[in-house]
């Protein structure tokens, strides 16, 4: 007896993390679809899947960290209990090899194992656990059209026995005809005031003391991303409670891990490049200080700017909610900075030189304030 | 032996500059979760190091008995690829950007590979391994998005540390799954006290001046400041006297080229341009340092001071429109570089385009002078 029990903690051990190390993100996983955090029509729609148990195929997009791994994951144990969920679920995302091949002979294989008659399961509780197997797609997007295209045939033949679920950040990148198969369902950023409970939820759990500037800071900065703002937040509360003794955690600490630019640099670039910003309202010198040299102060700034390692697409885009969101700029100036704001955007992409872009950036701007 | 190798330091006490950065990565590695890392900063600014110093503080002396395997992958198509691998028992460390296109292949097959063995030494402090992956931000799409949820899935047996000169290319999923450390480039004095701290460490005597402009030739990169200085000692042994900083010749002969599209333009100098453009790419020179090292940054404040003996009333402000031109001209011709394939056409063109603004400017700038 004791020989069991030794050898099924052992396996516990190699498939569980220890809690305390586990990242929120997984811990905090909501379980079931009541604890889905926004999302409301969806999650109206595919409780009523539930409750007649009998599911389409999917297709789930929307931005990064608006829960649709969550959802898709709750919904299929809610259907088929923690016993069955392991041999029911396949789920196949882009860190497995998912070549033409794969598709055809993992899934196909999968497919075609006729599911088991279910069981009563071992927590007690009856789960519906309908007669079929699900297979979920992780991002579906980054798997190549070919591949889409052998899944087609795929997902009509064995429509009896499997559901596909596909899940994807751009639904544009999926072809048309698997498009069409699925029932589509978005998924939209959070709310701010969804993520601060949820924030706040998670910090009461781990006892951590967290101000609310901390918490408006983590959604400003993770921009509807529920998974970053946790992920900062567990970086956060690391650094602080690391530390002897533990320090309380700031906003700064937040920009810091989120890689932001602090405010006060990006204020400093665009009062170089001739935009007055908020602080500092004597716009008498400014425009002479610019006239005399523009071109050495912008291209010093950026040098700065450069040398303190901040990343250029992250700067670029704060200063561009600067110069977007200004008061007082003219339209015209406004649009000209967007125009320059959107051809780096793109030189960046293809992976062009960031300072250089930079410093065309910031003289296209400056040249478009000073301008008369 | 050389110098910056040797003095490189060990643990994160021996670290001179950004103690604020060293006390944290201590801490976080004294903590039992440690999580993926990815460091990020200008070249020369140290991140390597600290990378190092981290792995020791983790797991002790134990990871600098190094060895080097060559491993080969095999890619979807049956290309055999080799990689070299530097690892000790506790961590990895691959550059697979060597891979080119098939680096996927290589992040999966390593990873998973890493991932799916536990710990064998009984006596390590943590369970898990580390895989240091260099130049993270050439790392194809492709490779970054296989990364994703490897890294959550193996937490409890691999830790990853990435190593980037910025962040700009890498997918957002990638950034939110890590803790950013940021390695600013160090400042002058920071320099100088590193810099002060390795000549002490040669029982030598360094001067003030000299550590002064070392540190500003050098523009925050540490490595470069300290092999100026070791070339600079093989050529005076005291540092006495005014020193001269070596240039290297391209970048001379870099100056050259700026100096001869200024002085004059028409189709002939062109031509002589190209020849000493064709001149700098075949030794290798990459064609986006040529544009942007000296010709963007120096073409500029040369033609200030050409315009200025030309003419003495300079009207400022147009002159600051055309060094914005040169620059943007410059930018978007370093752009479409990158993605064309053959890079002196790039480099000519954006010559032709400096030449035709300069002369109408200077024509134009004649005209208004008669009136």
């Amino acid at each position: 007896m004791s020989f069991f029990q030794a050898k099924s903690t052992t396996t516990n051990v190699k498939h569980s993390v220890d809690p305390a190390h586990q990242p929120w993100v997984e811990k905090y996983r909501p379980k079931t679809m009541d604890d889905i955090s926004a999302q409301e029509h969806t999650i109206a729609v595919l409780q009523k899947t539930l409750v007649s148990t009998n599911l389409p195929h999917m297709l789930f997009y929307g931005p990064p960290g608006t829960g649709k791994t969550s959802t898709i994951l709750a919904l299929a144990r809610q259907l088929f209990g923690p016993d069955n969920f392991r041999n029911r679920v396949l789920e196949l995302n882009a860190s497995d090899e998912r070549g033409i091949a794969i598709v055809k002979e993992k899934i196909k294989s999968f497919a075609r194992q006729t599911p088991r008659a279910q069981a009563v399961a071992s927590d007690g509780n009856v789960y519906p656990c309908p007669p079929y197997k699900i297979i979920i797609l992780d991002e579906a997007d980054s798997m190549t059209q070919d591949a889409q295209g052998a899944l087609r045939r795929i997902m009509e033949t064995y429509a009896r026995i499997t559901r596909f679920c596909l899940v994807c950040n751009y639904v544009t990148r999926i072809i048309e005809p698997l498009a069409s198969r699925c029932s589509k369902f978005r998924f939209t950023p959070l709310d701010s005031t969804s993520t601060s409970s949820r924030l706040s939820h998670i910090a009461r759990e781990e006892n951590i003391d967290v101000s609310p500037e901390v918490i408006s800071t983590l959604i400003e900065t993770s921009g509807g991303d529920l998974r970053r703002s946790i992920t900062y937040l567990q970086s956060a509360s690391r650094l602080s409670s690391s530390t002897n003794p533990p320090v309380p955690i700031t906003p700064q600490d937040i920009q810091e891990i989120a890689g932001v630019v602090p405010t006060a640099v990006v204020n400093d670039f665009a009062r170089t490049l001739g935009v007055s910003v908020d602080e500092d309202m004597d716009m008498d010198d400014l425009p002479a200080n610019g006239k005399l040299k523009g071109f050495h102060s912008v291209q010093k700034k950026v040098k700065e700017i450069m040398r303190q390692g901040y990343s250029a697409s992250q700067i670029l885009s704060q200063l561009h909610d600067t110069i977007v969101l200004h008061p007082t700029l003219p339209a015209r100036q406004k649009a000209l900075s967007a125009l320059a704001f959107a051809e780096a955007d793109k030189a960046l992409c293809d992976g062009a030189d960031e300072e250089l872009w930079v410093l065309d950036v910031g003289l296209r701007i400056h040249k478009a304030i000073t301008a008369p | 032996m050389l110098t910056y190798p040797q003095f490189r330091p060990k643990t994160l006490d021996d670290l001179h500059y950004h103690q604020g950065l060293s006390i944290r990565l201590k801490s976080l590695a004294a903590s039992a979760d440690f999580p993926h890392m990815l460091f990020y900063g200008p070249s020369g600014a140290g991140k390597k190091t600290r990378i190092s110093c981290t792995l020791r503080e983790l797991f002790g002396s134990g990871v600098e008995k190094l060895k080097i395997d060559q491993r080969v992958f095999i890619s979807p198509s049956k290309r055999k690829l080799e990689i070299n691998i530097v690892q000790s028992n506790f961590h990895i460390e691959i550059t697979p950007s060597e891979a080119g296109n098939y680096d996927r292949v290589v992040i999966q097959d390593l990873l998973k590979e890493i991932a799916q063995t536990q710990q064998v030494d009984l006596n390590a402090k943590h369970r898990f391994k580390v895989v240091v992956i260099n130049e993270a931000d050439s790392l194809s799409r492709d490779a970054q998005a296989a990364l994703r949820r490897t890294m959550e899935k193996y937490t409890s047996n691999m830790r990853i540390i990435l190593c980037a000169n910025s962040t700009s290319r890498l997918i957002a999923p990638i950034k939110s799954r890590c803790l950013l450390m940021r390695v600013a480039a160090p400042n002058l004095e920071e320099m100088q006290i590193v810099l002060e701290h390795v000549a002490k460490k040669l029982k030598f005597d360094l001067p003030e001046e000299a550590s002064q402009q070392i540190a500003e030739d050098s523009g925050g990169n540490m490595r470069k400041a300290l092999l100026v200085f070791e070339t600079l000692k093989m050529q005076s042994p005291d540092l006495s006297g005014p020193l001269t900083i070596a240039k290297p010749d391209w970048e001379m002969y870099c100056h050259k080229v700026a100096d001869l599209i200024v002085q004059e333009q028409s189709p002939a100098r062109v031509m002589e341009v190209r020849a000493k453009f064709y001149e700098l790419i075949s030794h290798c020179i990459p064609a986006t340092i040529i544009l942007k090292v000296k010709l963007s940054i120096w073409v500029p404040n040369k033609l200030t001071d050409n315009s200025q003996t030309v003419a003495e009333r300079v009207v400022e402000r147009v002159d600051e429109a055309l060094k914005a031109d040169v620059m943007h001209w410059a930018t978007i011709y370093e752009g479409r570089m990158r993605l064309g394939s053959k890079k002196v056409f790039h480099l000519e063109a954006w010559t032709v385009k400096v030449m035709s603004l300069y002369k109408n400017f200077m024509y134009n700038f004649d005209m208004a002078d008669f009136e």
